[in-house]
């Protein structure tokens, strides 16, 4: 198939930079890096180092200043259904129901009733919220939040999930079943996604690569495909080499800064 | 306004706020909201009985000339039974003067959160007249719209107008920015999102204005009906000031009170409705 050799995501030479009043900042810079179709792929490192930006220009958030973004070979020119996001802070619609907020997508694109309602309800269950359809976003937990809002990401064909932080605002119980279940839909439905998030274990406990990025300007530091089979236990000590090698990537700028 | 951030309990689909089950739970805002009421009427009471003023009538004349005023049939004099014919004229002032002033001000507030030439345009002239009193424009309105209930009218919407402008401003560009992305990732961008984005997210505020706005317009209505207008609680209270009949004047005054306090109410039950899923929106 020629389709998979053609990368889904492709970062050609990318770097943004902000001008905020007089001072200009290099988020990113000399960003490489192609992405295939269902791959889970994490981007992690301090802040400051880019990931989020690097992120937000795949999903067309942001254009780069120099370099190419692309998906199946064609330009990123904006937001767009097939890069779904899923925000740290939900970024639910607070005035429409669970059920309406993964119908948001679909009836956006106009969608027959009957199709929105039959793809709501196949999501709502997916993410184990039929309980909860008519309830309000105020009236959920967060992890209960997060479950919507990957549930009308899915729900509107998304090919590639964008996940910034998705987990950082919960606890360590729920974090840890949402991280289950994440990659349960995942193994299930050949999504490709890319998943920002400052912790090593979450990176490695996930991910078939770990892209690794450092601070001032933001850039790529590593790329490391992970072998470790799944499903992968945090306490085996394969997991354990794994993050110490990780660590000392991630750190190892820090120690040049300081010296 | 209780504008009152509530932490629902995680996980906990919160459906119903507490309320006290106990004939006591029940009771017990009536009988705290009544403590100063109750304070106010005795000390009234002592004042004018000791006779500490004699210009104030006693809470009983205020309360048998209110029945008069209602229904008549004690004094027979010109005001008595009349009542409801100046609730009425007064209601229809507060409720089309609120009517017309958000005609004008919802448009012209979402004009001004989403287009930035417009508020460019408007608002440094809009900020220079709102501090203006209706007060002031009473002269200027009764030029321009003659003596009688159409100055009325326009005052009482100049009244509403700036709440209800300023509050549409607020709600509109205070919208997170991130729902806007979340909103252009699923499918609906460009003019589609200020439908699906901009008016809800904005709804709340909005609707904060309105009731401010509609509270505004009882709060003016007395001014608006100084314009020589012949009935209408504002200009029962003028007539009572004239004539030396301050038992009118405090009628008048008690009136408007109740009327623009049960105005509120149903307009908070509307918006308990519309903004059920607003979890800082319960009056």
């Amino acid at each position: 198939m020629a389709e998979s050799k053609t990368p889904i995501i492709e970062i050609k030479q990318v770097s943004k930079v902000f001008k905020l009043q007089d001072q200009t900042i290099n988020a990113l810079h000399d960003a490489n890096i192609s992405i295939r179709k269902g791959e889970f792929v994490c981007l992690i490192g301090a802040s400051g180092c880019g990931k989020s930006t690097l992120l937000r220009i795949i999903a067309g958030f942001e254009q780069p200043t120099t370099g190419d973004a692309l998906m199946w070979g064609s330009p990123i020119k904006g937001p767009d259904p097939t890069r779904g996001m899923v925000f740290q802070d939900y970024a639910l619609f607070p005035w429409l129901s669970v059920r309406d907020n993964i119908a948001f997508g679909p009836a956006s694109r106009g969608l027959a009733k009957a199709v929105v309602k039959e793809t709501v309800d196949k999501f709502i269950d997916l993410v184990g919220l039929g309980k909860f359809a008519s309830a309000y976003p105020h009236q959920l937990s967060g992890g209960m939040k997060q479950r919507v809002a990957i549930a009308r990401v899915l729900a509107n064909d998304a090919e590639v999930v964008l996940m910034d932080e998705p987990f950082g605002a919960l606890d360590a119980m729920t974090r840890e079943r949402l991280q289950d279940e994440l990659l349960d839909i995942w193994q299930r439905t050949g999504l490709t996604v890319v998943f920002v998030t400052h912790s090593i274990e979450e990176a490695i406990f996930l991910a078939d690569r770990v892209v690794v990025m450092t601070p001032g300007p933001g850039r790529i530091e590593s790329d490391n495909p992970l072998l470790l089979q799944r499903p992968r236990d945090v306490a085996s000590p394969e997991f354990n080499d794994i993050r110490r090698v990780m660590s000392a990537k991630l750190h190892s700028h820090h120690g040049k800064k300081a010296a | 306004m209780a504008l009152v951030e509530t932490v629902p309990p995680p996980a906990a689909l919160v459906t119903e706020k507490p309320v006290g089950k106990t004939p006591w739970g029940r009771v017990k805002p009536l009988v705290l909201a009544l403590i100063v009421p109750t304070l106010l009427l005795a000390f009234w009471h002592i004042a004018t009985t000791q006779r500490w003023t004699r210009l104030i009538p006693t809470p009983y004349e205020v309360g048998e000339y209110m029945i008069d005023f209602a229904v008549g049939g004690i004094y027979d004099d010109a005001f008595s039974g009349t009542l409801l014919t100046h609730l009425i004229a007064s209601m229809s002032r507060v409720y089309g003067g609120f009517a017309l002033a958000a005609l004008f001000a919802l448009p012209l507030g979402l004009m001004i959160g989403r287009i930035p030439t417009a508020r460019m345009v408007l608002d440094p002239f809009l900020q220079v007249m709102r501090p203006i009193p209706v007060t002031a424009w009473l002269p200027l309105s009764m030029i321009l719209f003659g003596l009688g209930p159409r100055s009325a009218f326009a005052l009482v919407c100049l009244g509403a107008f700036y709440p209800i402008l300023l509050n549409t401003i607020f709600g509109v560009r205070s919208v997170d920015p991130k729902l806007f992305e979340a909103a252009s990732m699923l499918g609906c961008q460009g003019n589609a999102q200020f439908y699906k984005v901009v008016l809800p997210a904005a709804l709340p505020s909005i609707f904060t204005g309105l009731r401010l706005g509609l509270g505004l317009a009882w709060f003016v209505i007395v001014v608006g009906e100084m314009t020589g207008v012949p009935q209408g609680l504002g200009a029962v209270i003028m007539d009572g000031r004239t004539l030396s009949r301050t038992e009118l004047v405090i009628c008048g005054m008690i009136i408007i009170g109740i009327a623009g306090y049960l105005s509120d109410r149903i307009v908070v039950m509307i918006g308990n409705r519309l903004l059920a899923w607003s979890p800082t929106h319960h009056g």
